[in-house]
């Protein structure tokens, strides 16, 4: 109904361009109006939560670190939205990786090498995959729905998590409190930049976001994702197995979650908590969707989700704005970015290949 | 006796527990049935729950404050229905973003009402049949939002399978460009199944925040939301099952605290994985049956649907 | 030449202007507020953990005025984000800078380390440096004593206790409360449910209505909600409420409530800073410092019931009455404090076991 109003066969390459202004002007005016409203300097909200946090080395890198587990976690799940296989569940495989590779730097406390990193980082993307590998299986072997199984399970991974903390892996010198013990230098992320936290977690997860690139674009791997995804029928009648797809698609992403799972530990907290992620892998979902399931639109994606965050703690430290505001001012942008973003593509769909009827 | 009365408090216990959740739960199922997957559940139970209690202490009525958190359910949906209906954005991310604004929203509009103490919906015994021993406290003696939850599950049903609109609906969700073509306007019947999700969403919130803990607080749905998200999955979208697996959540919950209570020791984090671990075995038990779920679940969730294509 | 000499001249001039203006606008500085940041695990809310903390704020802006200047994050997670926000708050020129919940301990010694001359003070933690302080309350004094209350006005001799994770913060509080409730009423039984979180009212209140239908004619809890308070209300039962008074949510029901009050300390703090005297301490009061209160009495507590209460109060006061002064027997029958001592502040610190009178095993 509405839809028609939409001048779609005329679009040009340049609004392609001018949809992320549109939104950011959408953004900037409803800010505006809600700083206005209530009784705050509407142009020093808005620098307080775009700019202000990123005028210091530190804020660059805490920028950079926390866009990084999102970009991991993305970038795993674009592969499988792309072959229409739904992995909501990064959170449960970032909270699995966290725990395996945590748990090698637990198990080898005391007596470590130059070699624990590496084998923290391999288990933690073993964790997180095997941990993916749960609903794939699920999904093949008997129908179960993917949406469901991998969801269910982040929150059995988030339990066992607590249940170990709680436990087992209590610091033995830490008065019973529910934290591991501090991991030992061996197992941490090295600093990239002296005075910020930026660490190597960053570098690995632009290696990874290349090597996705390549994968998707380049191989026949993932040349098979991309068909399964987007004409089923065709990928069946090639041949392609839709089960193998299935698989594929949550190895990547879990490993990729588990990875970033590890990353985040052994990069910025330094042992094991009740708690590893404020809901990264459910954050990269729509990380993945506003950078277009491209991996070079889900870096920039990344960035800006990353930047939501820091902005938001910055509005409540220098403007004195409860979380709240925040909140709402957070949604109205995903809104815009969203609804903007998403009729560029879909321009771009409708001008390349008709749609099937 | 003692035992009796102490069955008779868990099963009571476990349909106040499960309440929300058919509300909830019945109300994305209905969407699902359309075609459209909407993970913003939680934030619009959040956004019911604080529209409903600000509304009851305006007005000193809950009832008003019911209708108020079905608007704002409806209202919340709306902004859904336009994105991802109109301007077809995707119904994952959108919806993770709805809760992203609930949840925010909502702490906003509440935070003058954190802390004001109501007077929640009070159950209404129904006459003579409450005094029947055992069915009496366990069917009849209840607010009138668990009565009005066995009512929509009743009309859901016959909606869904003996009417008109059901079939439409189902066909809609089913293979949209058919129903197009057949001439309905698949877009207007998604828009409407979204906003029932909507007020069903936000009657699950005022259900919370009016009756089970009659009070407002930041995110106090607690992660209910995604449970009633993973219920119209488990249920196979069939509103009996709906019913039957709420209160089977609700009932697993309750009956791990009585366990507790009684004095038996159990890992309080590895019980709290149980419903979610019951949930992964049955559906993959149910599931197993390809024909049976390729029956219920609507072919066209969570795809776009745009008729000028 | 001459006149780029001139030249030169003016500009050092000018240069020493400037550096002179901005020295004096650093002197200047010496009277601007104090600013104190607050650093919160949760939404403020209206009664529970973060809302004592926040009207302990609210107390300092009423002592200082304009000579301090507060800000506060609310709801930051335990994990690596607690870093950046009490960074972010030394960065920006707080001199104080309070973080309130256990999780925030080894992000707080780490940023003390790049600020020394910022002064931090972290809750409920144990690790301290040169300018990183600690601070606690007693709280199981306060739970001892609405024992006593519990232990009076039950009944049926089982009262409820709803509890969110097993450490041993919440223990203490439950073995405390236990001792206080046996010390009037041998027979009292302590049944404990866990709900596995902090916060999550439906939750809660499930829990307390299954204690009350196995029995518990007095609830309590150690978790965030009123909703326990709300449950007992409605199913017609004395609770007792703990970190606010809750007393309105429970008019009826709520017999007292264990409170944090941080006010003293943080005025204190606040104080030591501005007179250039801080440093690292190590402060764990309780009822003597009152830093630890009970909340009003409900009219249904009778008054032989109250002069107990009050003279265990000034007993623990003065240092006569410990809540665990042997013999503390462990609900297996193991002593774990022999007659006439008491257990020490590291065993306090570290407690895992239940105390004789608590039913089940500790998970």
């Amino acid at each position: 109904m509405l839809l028609r109003l939409e001048p779609r066969q005329t679009s040009s390459k340049w609004m392609q361009y001018a949809t992320p202004l549109i939104a950011a002007a959408l953004t900037v005016i409803t800010g505006v109006i809600l700083f206005t409203a209530l009784g705050r300097d509407p142009f020093l909200a808005l620098y307080t939560f775009f700019v202000r946090p990123l005028t210091s080395v530190y804020g660059i890198g805490e920028w950079a670190i926390k866009a990084t587990p999102l970009l991991l976690c993305a970038v795993g799940l674009s592969v499988g939205f792309r072959g229409n296989v739904w992995n909501i569940g990064a959170e449960g495989q970032l909270t699995m990786g966290a725990i395996c590779g945590g748990g090698v730097a637990l198990a080898f406390w005391g007596n470590e090498g130059i070699w624990l990193l590496p084998l923290m980082l391999i288990a933690g993307a073993a964790g997180g995959l095997a941990w993916g590998a749960i609903p794939a299986i699920l999904k093949n072997r008997f129908n179960a729905n993917e949406i469901l199984t991998s969801l269910m399970l982040t929150y059995v991974a988030i339990q066992f998590l607590g249940y170990l903390v709680h436990g087992p892996w209590r610091d033995p010198d830490g008065f019973n409190f529910p934290e591991t013990r501090l991991f030992n230098d061996y197992g941490l992320m090295p600093v990239l930049v002296e005075g910020t936290r930026l660490h190597a977690g960053v570098i690995l997860a632009v290696i990874v976001t290349i090597i996705v690139w390549i994968f998707m674009s380049r191989t026949f791997q993932g040349f098979k994702v991309q068909v399964a995804g987007q004409a089923p029928a065709a990928a069946a009648y090639a041949g392609y197995s839709q089960k193998g797809v299935v698989l594929l698609s949550f190895l990547v992403s879990g490993a990729l979650a588990g990875l970033a799972g590890i990353s985040e530990v052994s990069g910025t907290i330094g042992q094991l908590q009740p708690v590893v992620s404020p809901g990264y892998g459910f954050a990269a979902i729509i990380v993945a969707f506003l950078g277009r399931l491209h991996p070079f639109g889900i870096v920039l994606a990344s960035l800006l989700m990353s930047l939501m965050y820091l902005g938001g703690e910055s509005l409540q430290i220098n403007l004195n704005l409860p979380l709240a505001v925040t909140g709402v001012f957070q949604g109205l942008l995903l809104f815009f970015v969203l609804g903007s973003e998403v009729l560029v593509r879909y321009r771009i769909k409708l001008t390349a290949t008709p749609k099937e009827a | 006796m003692d035992g009796m009365d102490t069955a008779i408090a868990i099963l009571v216990g476990t349909i106040r527990a499960g309440t929300p959740l058919v509300f909830a739960a019945l109300g994305e199922l209905i969407a699902e049935k359309s075609g459209v997957l909407n993970l913003g559940v939680e934030g619009m139970m959040l956004v019911g729950a604080v529209a409903g209690f600000i509304a009851t202490v305006l007005t000193g009525n809950p009832y008003f404050g019911i209708l108020a958190a079905i608007a704002a359910g409806i209202l919340l949906s709306l902004v859904f229905g336009t994105l991802t209906q109109v301007l077809l954005t995707n119904q994952v991310a959108t919806g993770l973003a709805l809760t992203i604004f609930g949840i925010g929203m909502s702490a906003f509009i509440g935070l003058d009402f954190v802390g004001t103490p109501i007077e929640g919906l009070k159950p209404i015994p129904i006459p003579f049949l409450a005094d029947i021993p055992i069915v009496g406290p366990l069917l009849f003696n209840h607010d009138a939002l668990i009565y009005f939850s066995i009512v929509m599950f009743a009309l859901v049903s016959w909606f869904l399978f003996h009417s008109r609109g059901g079939l439409i609906l189902r066909a809609v969700g089913e293979s949209h460009h058919a129903a197009h073509a057949i001439g309905y306007s698949v877009v207007k019947i998604r828009f409407l199944a979204v906003m029932f999700g909507g007020a069903m969403a936000g009657l699950a919130g005022a259900y919370l925040s009016l009756v089970y803990t009659p009070q407002w607080a930041e995110n106090m749905t607690a992660g209910r939301g995604w449970i009633a998200l993973a219920l119209v999955v488990f249920a196979t979208w069939r509103p009996g099952r709906v019913l039957i697996g709420a209160y089977l959540f609700g009932g697993i919950t309750i009956l791990s605290l009585h366990v507790q209570a009684v004095g038996y020791d159990v890992s309080s984090h590895l019980v709290a994985t149980l419903p979610y671990l019951a949930t992964v075995i049955v559906l993959a038990m149910i599931s197993r049956d390809a024909t049976k779920i390729r029956l219920n679940a609507p072919a066209s969730l969570g795809k776009p649907f745009h008729p000028g294509a | 030449m001459k006149t780029d000499q001139k030249l030169q001249r003016i500009t050092a001039f000018f240069a020493v202007a400037v550096i002179a203006v901005a020295a004096g606008a650093g002197l200047l500085r010496a009277d601007d507020p104090l600013k104190i940041g607050f650093v919160y695990v949760s939404p403020i809310g209206d009664a529970g953990w973060t809302y004592q903390h926040e009207l302990g704020r609210q107390a300092i802006i009423a002592e200082f005025g304009d000579r301090i200047d507060t800000s506060y994050v609310e709801s930051v997670p335990e994990g690596a984000d607690a870093e950046r926000v009490i960074r972010q708050l030394a960065a920006d020129g707080n001199t104080l800078i309070f973080t309130t919940s256990f999780g925030y301990m080894n992000p707080t010694i780490k940023v003390a380390r790049q600020f020394p001359n910022v002064t931090f003070a972290h809750a409920t933690g144990y690790k301290r440096s040169d300018n990183v302080s600690t601070y606690l309350a007693r709280f199981y004094e306060g739970r001892y004593l609405t024992g006593i209350v519990a232990g009076s006005m039950t009944k049926s001799n089982i009262i409820g206790y709803v509890a969110a994770f097993p450490i041993p913060e919440v223990v203490r509080g439950i073995n405390a409360f236990t001792r206080g409730a046996r010390s009037v009423n041998p027979d009292i039984e302590v049944r404990v449910v866990w709900v596995s979180s902090w916060y999550d009212p439906g939750k809660e209140r499930e829990a307390a209505e299954a204690l009350i239908d196995q029995g518990a004619d007095v609830v309590t809890q150690h978790t965030d909600s009123t909703a326990v308070v709300q449950a007992a209300q409605d199913r017609e039962v004395y609770a007792i409420g703990y970190h606010s008074d809750m007393s309105k949510y429970g008019p009826d029901a709520h017999l007292t409530a264990s409170t944090h009050v941080w006010n003293g300390y943080y005025i204190d703090s606040v104080n030591a800073v501005l007179g250039g005297g801080a440093s690292s301490t190590d402060v764990w009061g309780g009822i003597a410092q009152d830093m630890v209160e009970l909340a009003p009495l409900n009219d249904a507590v009778p008054a032989d019931v109250r002069a107990q209460v009050e003279t265990a109060r000034e007993a623990i006061s003065n240092g006569e009455l410990h809540p665990f002064a042997g013999p503390v027997n462990d609900n297996s029958g193991t002593e774990r404090v022999p007659a006439g001592e008491v257990l020490s502040d590291g065993d306090l610190l570290s407690m895992d076991y239940y105390v004789e009178g608590v039913q089940g095993t500790l998970p």
